[in-house]
């Protein structure tokens, strides 16, 4: 069922642009005002989610840890797997964002015969995970070229290192193929195991269709129905320089494919993509483990009324005096 | 807040991040450019029609150089007329100059084609 809403959401977001723009002809609309209105909730729903995970008060220091923590000399420690100092725990998280970890960790359960359960490595998934990932970096950093004036070197390295084969023309992009692979995977995986299956819900789904539908329209465009990428970069360097144009060669492909874009960014702060930025704020993995060193104090805690011993003399002095009581201090 | 300094900091660079092209742009002042290829006069007619030759030309010429390298076949038909499949005696007779031609919207949008890896680049006076 999630499945099939999930579809029905895609193609209600693929057949919006073939409406507006194949039927209605509101270019305008599409090629300007919803990319930007996306890019405004986007902005703006970042901020908003982030700013509420920062406010959220941390009770506990929580650090999940899998190796030795630091305490004495002479007792080996894993700096990496219980950071003692932000150093470290920058290390651990660096390690996290940059190369999944955690996800390379990953393990599978299964029933043999016999019956036997065993256990094995699940990389399959952290390796779709990066391909998917690192793809759509490439692919993201490949596309400023149509927002900035002049040509960046370092755009013109990613380029060229993406094109490395020179595969057709227009050059093949390695990261277009790895990012098509690694998203099918990433699905069929979701619809092929029963247990995978039974937790997958609509919004696990949308994503990757979104995702999909995205790749799936740019590369068509690139590939095989084509687009003049001059008129392309006029509109793109008139939203970045906020001067909009509409030049009159785009085609209908290059419209559904801006539309599923601002979809997905508008959709972004408020769907489980914002793990981009909450991975940075999971207490079990951006804090140290000093708990043993550096006193966490609850912000939550009550205010406690204390009464120590000396405004306890102060209080009763005279009384304590006469019934005879030492003191510590006579006055 | 906890460490809300660092957040506030990460939130920062990630929008500069974002937003760089309105930067970049707004450094370079460039936002405006409208790339201008130069054709010689008196030319009115090209083997394909400007719109396909606009979005697909480098098919053309990937047709083309199979056509010559691979099969030899050094003349083909397009639309009733025999052309001599060459970019450097076909195209260029009109579209003369590679700089004011071919660099113009290649160099706007950042495409590098590998023509001139095996071909003498023309030498422009």
């Amino acid at each position: 069922m999630s499945i099939f809403y999930s579809l029905l959401a895609i193609t209600v977001l693929i057949l919006i642009p073939i409406v507006g723009v194949g039927g209605l002809g509101w270019r305008y609309l599409f090629g300007v005002i919803i990319p930007y209105a996306a890019f405004g909730l986007f902005i703006i729903g970042i901020i908003y989610r982030i700013l509420l995970w920062a406010k959220v008060p941390v009770p506990f220091k929580i650090t999940t840890t899998c190796g030795q923590q630091k305490s004495l000399p002479w007792i080996k420690n894993s700096k990496l797997e219980a950071p003692p100092n932000s150093f470290w725990t920058a290390m651990r998280m660096s390690s996290e964002v940059l190369f999944f970890r955690s996800l390379f960790r990953n393990s599978k359960a299964q029933l043999k015969p016999g019956p036997k359960l065993v256990y094995g490595s699940g990389i399959l998934l952290w390796l779709g995970a990066i391909c998917f990932h690192y793809s759509f970096l490439v692919i993201l950093i490949r596309h400023f070229r149509f927002f900035i004036g002049p040509t960046s070197k370092f755009i013109e390295i990613v380029s060229g290192l993406d094109s490395f084969f020179q595969i057709g023309l227009p050059i093949l992009y390695i990261t277009d193929l790895v990012i098509l692979i690694a998203l099918t995977y990433l699905l069929l995986r979701r619809f092929l195991s029963p247990q995978l299956k039974y937790i997958s819900l609509a919004a696990d789904y949308f994503p990757l269709f979104l995702l999909l539908c995205i790749a799936l329209s740019g590369t068509t465009m690139r590939y095989f129905t084509r687009i003049d990428i001059v008129a392309v970069k006029e509109l793109g360097m008139g939203l970045a320089g906020f001067h909009p144009v509409i030049p009159d060669n785009l085609s209908l492909m290059f419209f559904i494919h801006i539309f599923l874009v601002s979809s997905l960014i508008a959709y972004f702060p408020f769907s489980k993509l914002m793990h981009m930025g909450g991975i940075f704020l999971s207490p079990t993995r951006n804090m140290a483990n000093d708990n043993r060193k550096r006193r966490h104090i609850n912000p939550w805690n009550p205010k406690v009324e204390v009464h120590t011993y000396e405004e306890y003399e102060d209080e009763f002095r005279e009384v304590m005096k006469n019934a005879g009581l030492p003191l510590e201090k006579e006055e | 807040m906890y460490n809300g300094g660092k957040i506030i900091l990460g939130l920062i660079i990630f929008l500069l991040l974002i937003t760089l092209p309105v930067w970049f742009n707004i450094a370079t002042g460039t936002s405006k450019y409208k790339p201008n290829p130069k054709i010689l006069p008196g030319q009115t007619e090209c083997v394909a029609p400007a719109n396909y030759m606009r979005t697909s030309h480098m098919r053309l010429l990937d047709e083309w150089r199979d056509e010559v390298v691979r099969h030899q076949r050094r003349y083909g038909e397009i639309n009733g007329k025999i052309y001599e499949l060459s970019l450097s005696n076909t195209c260029m007779k009109c579209h003369s100059n590679k700089k004011e031609f071919c660099d113009e919207c290649h160099n706007f949008a950042d495409v590098n084609p590998y023509c001139w890896e095996c071909h003498i680049e023309p030498k422009e006076k």
